[in-house]
């Protein structure tokens, strides 16, 4: 199965010879995304998969300076989309697109439908940003970590004792007190990701129930997808396969922050 | 998108020019900026690439060759959408005329040059409105070379289209640039509707039409500053 460009993509890429997987887990913070990549990571890794694990705001190019924009809280909101987006274009031209021609498995902790969901709750029309998101590639599976507000809250508080500004919205004025802007901020991202799941066709997970529980169901919707790739490598049996350039790819993996 | 819905009535006025670098187009404006400042007239004068904010990363990108066309173009209209959210349209919404010394079309034109997709980049800057006036300065592509060349300036790696792989020396590189980026003009003439200017003129001369057509287009007595003491 060969990789699509989410929409009109972006010039010079080939997309022929990208035969690693991508993996994307959505979610929001305190879903355990971080924790259930971490897992992964060491599953795939121990059935000899290449693995990778890529998050947003961590590009060469931006990522530093967007985080200092972030804390002045000094971006109009087209500005700081578009900053997201070149930092997100960023990242999937010098990581996520190298590691795929590597045949690496590319875990992405998050990808571009949280950064859709928050560019269309902040008023920001929902064409606009699937143009502006159509470089990306489309990946090979999404799986949505859901988890009740309610649960968001304590896991939040338990590992941060206070709730983030912006996973928060408190950006958006919903309402003075940072909880019931929480919740209100968390409803309306959900609603989002509702309306995408069943745009994009990605994948479920109830991610109330403990790591474990989560990661034993993820680990089995992604040997399905392995299974392609044994497949592929049965059909391109006389071919030799390209080398995997670990050393290259050691100094871009990222811990999970 | 976000704020600026065409439906929104907005009083100020843009006025947008467009050329080759070399063509005079930064002088013209200049003098409209001086013309109409002299009458009391609310102007504010902005140009492209000059955000203090992305100013940073651009030259930090620039400086390592970080970017590709997607990011270059990604990180213009960052900086653009910066100026155009907090000056530009707050400004048109207050009844200024703005003045700015290269629009959207610039981007149109470069990020196509560099394979960017034409749909992509105009709906990328599908949030800033299109100007009332757009002047196009048009020179034949040697004169505004020679302009530019002549005195054999340090051209920057992405000035130059270095990034293009046309040429390795930047000179030859940067004619091979510009001629693209004029084909690129000469598309987008007819489709934006550009009030083209044969800048091989005088200045004045030039000058003299930008004023008559600015004067007829626009009602300029009601821009006047109310609190002139």
């Amino acid at each position: 199965m060969s990789k699509r460009f989410f929409g009109e993509g972006m010039p010079d890429i080939d997309l022929s010879d990208l035969h690693g997987k991508l993996i994307v887990i959505e979610g929001a913070d305190g879903s355990g995304r971080s924790t259930q990549i971490e897992i992964l990571k060491d599953w795939l890794e121990r059935r000899g998969h290449a693995t990778i694990s890529v998050g947003l705001n961590r590009s060469a190019l931006v990522g530093r300076q967007l985080q200092r924009a972030k804390e002045g809280n000094i971006l109009s909101p087209t500005t700081r989309s578009l900053f997201y987006a070149a930092d997100f274009a960023d990242q999937l031209e010098n990581t996520i697109i190298p590691s795929l021609r590597a045949g690496f498995l590319v875990l992405a902790d998050r990808y571009i439908y949280t950064l859709m969901a928050r560019d269309i709750v902040r008023g920001a029309e929902r064409e606009w940003v699937e143009s502006l998101y159509g470089i990306a590639i489309a990946p090979d599976a999404v799986f949505y970590l859901r988890v009740t507000p309610r649960v968001l809250v304590e896991r939040n508080f338990e590992k941060k004792v206070q709730l983030d500004y912006w996973e928060s919205g408190m950006d958006i004025g919903l309402s003075r007190d940072m909880l019931e802007s929480f919740f209100k901020y968390q409803k309306l991202i959900q609603n989002e990701f509702q309306l995408m799941q069943k745009r994009y066709g990605f994948e479920d997970i109830n991610g109330n129930r403990s790591p474990r529980v989560i990661a034993r169901e993820l680990q089995t919707r992604i040997e399905l997808l392995l299974e392609d790739v044994l497949q592929q490598d049965k059909e391109n049996q006389v071919m030799a396969p390209a080398p995997v350039p670990v050393a290259a790819f050691q100094g871009s993996v990222v811990a999970n922050a | 998108m976000h704020n600026s819905s065409p439906q929104i009535d907005v009083q100020g006025k843009l006025i947008a020019v467009e050329g080759l670098d070399g063509s005079g187009k930064s002088t013209q404006i200049y003098l409209v900026k001086r013309w109409l400042e002299m009458q009391g007239i609310k102007v504010f004068f902005t140009e492209w690439n000059s955000s203090d904010l992305v100013k940073k990363v651009t030259s930090k990108g620039k400086k390592k060759q970080l970017l590709t066309p997607t990011t270059f173009s990604l990180i213009h209209c960052t900086d653009f959408a910066d100026r155009y959210e907090r000056q530009i349209w707050p400004l048109l919404r207050a009844g200024y005329i703005v003045l700015a010394d290269r629009y959207k079309y610039t981007a149109f034109a470069r990020d196509t040059v560099r394979g960017c997709s034409q749909k992509w980049v105009t709906r990328l800057y599908g949030f800033a409105k299109e100007p009332d006036i757009t002047f196009f300065f048009k020179v034949p592509l040697n004169t505004a070379l020679e302009r530019i060349l002549s005195g054999r300036p340090q051209l920057k790696y992405f000035e130059a289209g270095m990034d293009l792989g046309l040429s390795s020396d930047p000179y030859e590189s940067f004619k091979l640039f510009q001629a693209r980026i004029l084909q690129q003009y000469a598309a987008l003439e007819q489709q934006y509707h550009f009030h083209v200017i044969n800048a091989t003129r005088s200045v004045e001369e030039q000058q003299r039409e930008v004023r008559e057509i600015m004067s007829s287009r626009l009602d300029l007595p009601a821009f006047k500053k109310r609190n002139v003491s």
